[in-house]
Formats: C-alpha cells, sequence, structure tokens
C-alpha cells in the first residue's frame, strides 16, 4: 500500500511518452490516451488509472463506481503500479478484430506491485517474456477507434 | 416439480453452407424436431430460440417460414450458452405449467475469422485487448500449469474429438488427426495450435419439450441451470481487465453444474456420458475439473487411461465436440442436448456409449455464461 490510494495526480499537459521508441511522435505530437478514464498521459509518462475502496482493501482497473470485487461503493481514484511481473503471457499473431496496431504483439497478464493481489491484462514486449519476469508501464502510439493515432499502454521487460 | 420430456430432436449439421440463410437452417432443425415428436409447427405453445448474431427477431423468422401460429416466441441471446438458456427458459415454463408443449432451437450463421463481439468498448478493441484466441491460450497456459499438464496432454484432447468426429455426420471436421498433426499445425496463440481450436461455422439444432403427462416416453430433462460469474477471476469468461487473487472464486461452470446436479438428485458419478464445451482444448480439461468430473490436476491420468473416449469409463464429446463441429453459437447448446439424446435412446449408432442413461450437456461462454443440462432416460 504505497503511494496509490488518495492521489490523483493533477493533469498535466498532454506529451510524448512513447520513450522515443520507432511509435513515437517526430516531431512531438501531443496524444491522447485511448481512454480517458483508464489511462493518464502526462510529464510523469502513462498512468494506469485505478480505483480502491477502504471497505474491501482492494484495488482495480479501469475506476469503477462501486468495487467489482465487493460492490462497496467507497471507491476513491488512485494511481496504479507503474511495475510489475508477468503471471501469464502468449501472443497475438493475427490482428483482432477493431486493432490496427502492429501484430504480432505480445499479449498477457502482469500481476502490479503492491497488495493485495491485483492482476491486469496487457499487452507485452520486449526481450525474454515468461512468466516471472519484471516488467514496467510504457506507452505506445495506436489507431484508436476513429482511426486518429491515441496512446495505449504496454507492459515491456 | 413437473416432469419435463424431450419428445423430438433435429439438427442442420454444423459447417459452411453457401447459399444457405441461418433461416433456412433452423427451417431444417426444427422440421426434423417436430416429425420426430409427430406433431406440427401449429402443435406448440410457444417457442424460444437461441442465437448470438441472428439479428432482431431470428426466432420469428424461422417459425414464420413453418406457420404464422400467434404463440409467444422468445428470442434468447446469453453468447456461447444461447441454446441452453432458452432451453432453461422453455423448461422452466413448463415446469410452472404455463405450457404443455413447446419448441426450442438455435440457429446461427457466424462471420468468419476471429469472432467480432459488441461485448467490448471500442477502445478495447483499439488497444488490442480483446483477441479471444489469446484469452483461450492464457487460460491453457494457467491450466498446464495448476494442473501439471503439458501441451501433449491438449493434443490428446484434440485427436480424442477428432476421432469421435469421425463417425458424426452433422460434424464439419471427420478426419482423425494424430497428436503430430495437432502439435505441428499453426500456431494461433501459445500453446493453441489451429487444431486445438474450434472453429466458428453455421447450423442449426431444435428439440420439442413437453410436460410429464404430454410427452409420451421420451428423455427427461432432470436438472437445467443457467449461470453467470462471480467476479475476481482475471481469465473469467466476463473478460474483466483486472483480476485478484482467485483460489476461492467457484466459476459460473460448477455453480451451474452444482445446481443442476441438484435439481436431478444426481452427482458427477451418476453420469455415464457428457458433451462439453471444447472451444479448445484445454478449456475441456478445465471442464472436466469444473464439472466435478475430476479432482484438479486429475486429467492426465484420464487421458492416458482413455476414460473419456467411446468405450472409456466416462467419454465425453462422443459427437466429436465442438472441435469436430465447430461452434455455431446459438445452435451449440442444443446441439450437444441432441447428441446426449441420442444417446440415452440408444440411438447414436457408431458413436453410441453402451449403457448410457444419465448425460450432461455443458456450455460455457462470454458473459459469462454457463449451462449446465442433466438429462436421464
Amino acid at each position: 500500500m504505497t503511494q496509490r490510494a488518495g492521489q490523483p495526480a493533477e493533469q498535466g499537459p498532454a506529451v510524448d511518452v512513447t520513450g522515443g521508441g520507432p511509435l513515437c511522435h517526430s516531431p512531438r505530437v501531443a496524444l491522447r490516451p485511448i481512454d480517458p478514464l483508464a489511462l493518464r498521459i502526462d510529464q510523469v509518462g502513462p498512468t494506469l488509472l485505478g480505483g480502491w475502496s477502504a471497505t474491501s482493501g482492494l484495488r482495480h482497473f479501469p475506476p469503477s463506481p462501486v468495487c467489482p470485487f465487493t460492490g462497496a461503493d467507497d471507491v476513491q481514484p488512485i494511481d496504479l503500479e507503474r511495475e510489475g511481473t508477468v503471471w501469464l503471457h502468449t501472443a497475438v499473431n493475427v490482428a483482432p478484430p477493431g486493432y490496427a496496431g502492429r501484430v504480432p504483439y505480445g499479449f498477457g497478464i502482469v500481476e502490479l506491485d503492491g497488495t493485495p493481489l491485483l492482476r491486469i491484462v496487457t499487452r507485452l514486449d520486449g526481450e525474454g517474456l515468461a512468466p516471472g519476469v519484471r516488467v514496467h508501464l510504457e506507452g505506445e502510439e495506436v489507431p484508436g477507434p476513429d482511426g486518429e493515432p491515441v496512446v495505449t499502454w504496454v507492459f515491456r521487460t | 416439480m413437473t416432469d419435463v420430456r424431450i419428445t423430438g430432436v433435429g439438427l442442420h449439421p454444423f459447417g459452411r453452407f453457401e447459399g444457405s440463410t441461418g433461416t433456412d437452417m433452423g427451417v431444417v432443425a426444427v422440421r426434423s424436431a417436430l416429425a420426430e415428436a409427430g406433431i406440427g409447427a401449429r402443435d406448440v405453445q410457444a417457442a424460444f430460440c437461441g442465437t448470438a448474431y441472428g439479428g432482431i427477431a431470428a426466432g420469428h423468422r424461422v417459425l414464420g417460414a413453418l406457420a404464422g401460429t400467434g404463440i409467444p416466441i422468445y428470442d434468447v441471446e446469453a453468447g456461447c450458452a444461447s441454446g441452453g438458456a432458452a432451453l432453461q427458459l422453455a423448461a422452466a415454463s413448463i415446469a410452472a405449467g404455463q405450457h404443455r408443449r413447446v419448441l426450442v432451437f438455435g440457429v446461427e450463421k457466424m462471420p468468419k475469422g476471429i469472432i467480432r463481439s459488441s461485448f467490448f468498448a471500442p477502445w478495447q478493441e483499439a488497444a488490442g485487448l480483446t483477441p479471444a484466441p489469446a484469452y483461450f491460450a492464457l487460460r491453457a497456459q494457467r491450466l498446464l500449469v495448476e494442473a501439471g499438464l503439458t501441451v501433449d496432454h491438449l493434443a490428446q484432447v484434440v485427436v480424442k474429438n477428432r476421432r469421435h468426429g469421425v463417425d458424426n455426420p452433422d460434424a464439419m471436421f471427420r478426419k482423425a488427426v494424430t497428436a503430430d498433426e495437432v502439435l505441428a499445425a499453426r500456431m494461433i496463440c501459445p500453446p493453441l495450435t489451429l487444431f486445438m481450436l474450434c472453429s466458428p461455422n453455421e447450423g442449426g439444432a431444435a428439440v420439442v419439450l413437453e410436460s410429464g403427462e404430454a410427452g409420451r416416453g421420451g428423455v427427461r430433462v432432470a436438472g437445467i441451470s443457467l449461470r453467470s460469474h462471480l467476479p475476481g477471476n482475471v481469465l473469467g469468461e466476463d473478460s474483466p481487465l483486472c483480476g485478484i487473487d482467485d483460489a476461492a472464486i467457484t466459476p459460473p461452470t460448477t455453480l451451474a453444474a452444482d445446481d443442476a446436479y441438484a435439481q436431478a438428485g444426481l452427482g458427477p458419478d451418476d453420469i455415464d456420458v457428457v458433451e462439453c464445451q471444447d472451444t479448445d482444448a484445454a478449456r475441456e480439461l478445465l471442464a472436466w475439473a469444473e464439472l466435478g468430473l475430476c479432482a484438479p490436476g486429475g486429467q492426465a491420468k484420464i487421458l492416458a487411461d482413455g476414460d473419456a473416449l467411446i468405450g472409456g469409463a466416462l467419454p465425453v464429446n462422443p459427437s466429436g465436440g465442438l472441435l469436430s463441429k465447430g461452434e455455431p453459437l446459438g445452435a451449440s447448446a442444443l446441439g450437444q442436448v441432441v447428441e446426449i439424446v441420442r444417446q440415452l435412446r440408444g440411438t447414436a449408432g457408431a458413436r453410441q456409449v453402451d449403457g448410457a442413461r444419465v448425460g450432461l450437456a455443458h456450455v460455457i461462454g462470454r458473459g459469462a455464461n454457463a449451462c449446465v443440462t442433466v438429462l436421464t432416460q
């Protein structure tokens, strides 16, 4: 239970967060998060937005009006940890319907740092993906639902 | 409770049928079921149609092609369990004394390729978070670790079901495969190869249900339950974006199975033949444990002993399963019921499970929706 609860970070100006990788815009262009309720983009980089209920003691993602696990209604917004550990992973070789980003791509479940356990569905990238490997959050540009570029998240080794 | 009996079953084969609409396939299945029951379309008091992609009033289109009767027609969508949900509602309407004879059918004509689902928000699709086979693969990865299984066990499930499917004239794939062929097939999402995944396709299935007084013999619906999920499992069919420690969370299949067993006054040990959801090879192995047919981790021994083969101690998917038949969502659950009815009647031909007296049909899919039906002679 580190810095997360009750820390709705101030909204900063949108900046490039793609880490200067091949998908980063040059010159830098402000990009929208793929879903503003799930992801924030600011100077710190991408942040997954979550909820936390004191009653249930559980984090969740993305924020829900009530704790999705217990129904408790004392949910407060939190910033989720940016680091975690791969639990399960596989590879997607064919773009699923509605997705226009790169393929193949890694896909799996990450257990975020902190307690109690919180597992997140995520794309994965990097060398040496395997259960138990440490990963960190990064942003990645993909075409959004309307075809315009947006930033989504990926956990990378 | 009033006895609910199945007095007629019918199928349109599962596969790909250029030029046939879902309505056409539904009509074939319904006509066949009505003929078996010795009645006409005007002799039922209500109809229940399961479909996921059939569009508005799919059931009305099928019945409208046979007879405009003014009866209530319920179109039911519950993902992979759509036909099971229709059957559950239909059985309840008879058990409640509302109707004495009803028609239940399922129709589907699925788009090709990975199934697009309106279940997800557009941003989740654009983020690459909705690849159905990848979810199946993650579930398989977890099962392999937790049940002490290997990809060879996954291949053995495919070999079993495809062997069974050879003798099913209504199946899409009727060629046996070897474990080597399964493992060498195109990798879709590790550890699942193409042959380990069922094909979305097309087809129809129908049953006539009657109250005990009206039913002349027939197979008895001893228990049927539709259940959704409890939250927490990140790999659950409710497809959440997050989950917690789920060790103590009962999966929807178990919720439905426990309910159906209780209604029937029977348990897993009483089951002689099973049709279960094999969307992918791992899903079948998971179902064995969730249905109480084996202890968690007991799958390897069952496979080694050949128990799940026709001729084994508890044959599973004698129809060839979805891995042989393909999965037309609205029709697949009723297709399983049709197979169990034929097994209990002793009319399953080369696929017959000797001495089958109690059968179980199981579907699980997005929602989550799980349906378990226990049928007895």
